[in-house]
């Protein structure tokens, strides 16, 4: 009861010591005051063209890392390096009919790939690609725009872009889109509730929306060692949230052909195609943005010089290669693990990330309040501490359970033999059994059921 | 620029005006030869299944999914400003917080008592 009381009493303390230098500080840190509209227009124009270049290299770099690593060379023709693959793939799509079902919804059928291509590129306005700048006499940071619920607009893009598949699919006028296009919808609105819990833990230390912001609170610690749980999260979220392998499940191709886009060609199915790779590029930057530092240079290197290889346009150096390094995760585990099952996959969504997010968002939120009150702002080794602790009771508990599931599971002896139809339909022997030689017994029996033992004897013949 | 959602704005525009060109205006590019089954609904080769608009049904299951995702997405949506406003709310919020994931655990448990969860 003592403790409760000094607790609330050191909460107090903390939030009077805290609260005025925390005035406004869910406001987007990056200064737009210096930037006119015509060259918010031009980096507008920036990010969508670099956007369309890293889509046309990723896929490129995605065949090509797919063929190293399955003994191949990959697409090395068309271009240095085979450079220009995805252009040349990208004109042939272009020049190929545009086919539209003759039981499709023709408004809906046609909206559909816009929506999906269209709305892939806006959330990407909002993340910090690197510090202030100078652009044409003016100094600008290298971001399009931010504001305070800047996370949250990302999430509400990514709603309007599930619209995409669920229009595609059910205008399609066929089963196989129809089928794709709910399954995709639910797959990616289950994952956005353990995505946007995962948050939750970040907005916790950084007392922020704002993407700017949230970049600036990591100055001394990227918030994937305090949220660690959230990153590891966030990543599954990711790929599911992208219908990527393994969890590609609209796509399907053995059970549900293309999905959602079975009924698309041309320039409408190179929409989906690119707004599936931006949406990967734009979760992929939310994740440098919230949990590894943003445009900050890696711990090391950012303490040189002063500072030096934090300011300018070395940020964008820094975005780029840990965006390019999520992209090479995603290249990796297509090339490394096989598609999960629809059930498995729903249920290691709904009962075990949200149950164990939400769990985990409380203990933050404790941490948190023991970090405000007890130790201050500016001690981060507490979390440290907390964290460990925490990762070592559940490494303790994996193991645990681990032992206690293989200790369930050796019991089940096998015998040494078994009758491979005692379950009425042939079984066949594990490794070390025998099969029993079928007994009179068996054959009473068979004889039993059908009365004619003749009849019996020439099925065993024919069998 | 004092708005910052004109900068937005325009970004959304780059990315709607690609698209509506390359889809509208490309459609053209493309040969068109009619040919009676390749407008049919792609299926393995035999006559297509009666499709969805015309009556098609739609497992229940779908509808559950979103009726759920609407609760847990309230609740984190409820969780935001609770996390951004947490240093300065103090020890009130954070009980509050836990009350309300817990309510929220308990429709949770009992959906998945009763099967709302599984999916076959």
């Amino acid at each position: 009861m003592s403790l409760i009381v000094s607790l609330a009493a050191g909460a107090q303390n903390g939030v009077h010591a805290i609260a005025p230098s925390l005035a406004s500080a869910d406001n987007p840190i990056a200064d737009f005051s210096d930037t006119p509209w015509w060259l918010s227009l031009i980096k507008a124009l920036l990010v969508f063209v670099f956007l369309l270049i890293n889509t046309l290299l990723v896929i490129w770099f995605e065949r090509r890392v797919i063929g190293r690593m399955q003994q191949r060379p990959g697409p090395n023709r068309t271009g240095p390096f085979g450079l220009l693959q995805t252009l040349a793939d990208g004109l042939k799509l272009a020049f190929k009919e545009d086919l539209t079902p003759k039981n499709a919804d023709k408004v809906v059928f046609l909206l559909a790939p816009m929506i999906a291509g269209a709305m892939a590129f806006i959330s990407f306005s909002i993340i910090p690609m690197g510090p202030v700048v100078s652009m044409f006499g003016h100094r600008t940071p290298l971001q399009l725009t931010d504001t305070p619920v800047a996370v949250l607009l990302v999430l509400a893009v990514a709603g309007v872009g599930v619209y995409g598949i669920i229009m595609a699919g059910w205008s399609s006028g066929s089963t196989y889109p129809l089928l794709g296009g709910l399954r995709s919808t639910a797959q990616v609105i289950s994952y956005e509730i353990a995505m946007g819990l995962s948050l939750v833990a970040v907005f916790l230390y950084s007392g922020s929306m704002s993407t700017s912001q949230i970049v600036a609170s990591q100055k001394s610690l990227w918030f994937i060692i305090p949220a660690f749980f959230s990153f590891l999260v966030y990543v599954v979220t990711m790929v599911g949230e992208t219908n990527r392998l393994p969890f590609d499940l609209a796509e399907g191709e053995g059970e549900l052909t293309g999905g959602f886009h079975t009924e698309y060609s041309s320039m409408k199915f190179a929409m989906f195609f690119l707004g599936e790779y931006v949406n990967m590029f734009t979760v992929s930057a939310l994740a440098t943005t919230m949990f590894l530092g943003g445009w900050q240079a890696p711990p090391g290197i950012a303490a040189i010089n002063d500072g030096m290889f934090n300011q300018g346009w070395w940020g964008l150096l820094w975005f780029v290669i840990k965006l390019w390094s999520f992209m090479f995760f995603f290249v990796w585990l297509r090339g490394s693990l096989p598609r999960v099952r629809y059930d498995q996959f729903m249920r290691f969504g709904w009962k075990f990330l949200i149950p164990v997010t939400l769990l985990w968002v409380v203990s933050v939120a404790f941490i948190r309040g023991a970090q405000l009150a007890f130790f201050g702002e500016s001690t981060r080794t507490a979390t440290v501490i907390v964290v460990g602790v925490i990762s070592l009771i559940a490494l303790a508990a994996a193991w645990l359970w681990e032992g206690q599931h293989e200790a369930a599971a050796v019991p089940a002896e096998r015998p040494e033999e078994i009758d491979p139809f005692a379950g009425g339909y042939p079984v066949p022997p594990m490794p070390g059994q025998r099969l029993r030689e079928p007994s009179q017994q068996a054959e009473r029996s068979l004889a039993g059921s059908t009365g004619h033992p003749e009849l019996s004897d020439q099925e065993e013949s024919r069998g | 620029m004092t708005n910052p959602y004109v900068p937005l704005l325009f970004l959304a525009a780059c990315g709607v005006g690609f698209a509506v060109v390359s889809v509208l205006g490309l459609s053209f590019v493309g040969p068109r030869r009619y040919n009676r089954a390749k407008v049919d609904a792609y299926e393995c080769g035999i006559e297509p299944t009666p499709q969805a608009l015309g009556g098609g049904k739609v497992p229940v299951k779908y509808y559950l999914t979103a009726m759920l995702f609407i609760i847990f997405d309230i609740e984190s949506v409820f969780l935001y400003p609770f996390a951004v406003a947490f240093s300065k709310l103090g020890l009130f919020a954070l009980v509050e917080m836990v009350l309300f994931i817990l309510t929220v655990f308990v429709a949770y448990a009992y959906v998945w008592r009763r099967g709302g969860l599984e999916w076959d």
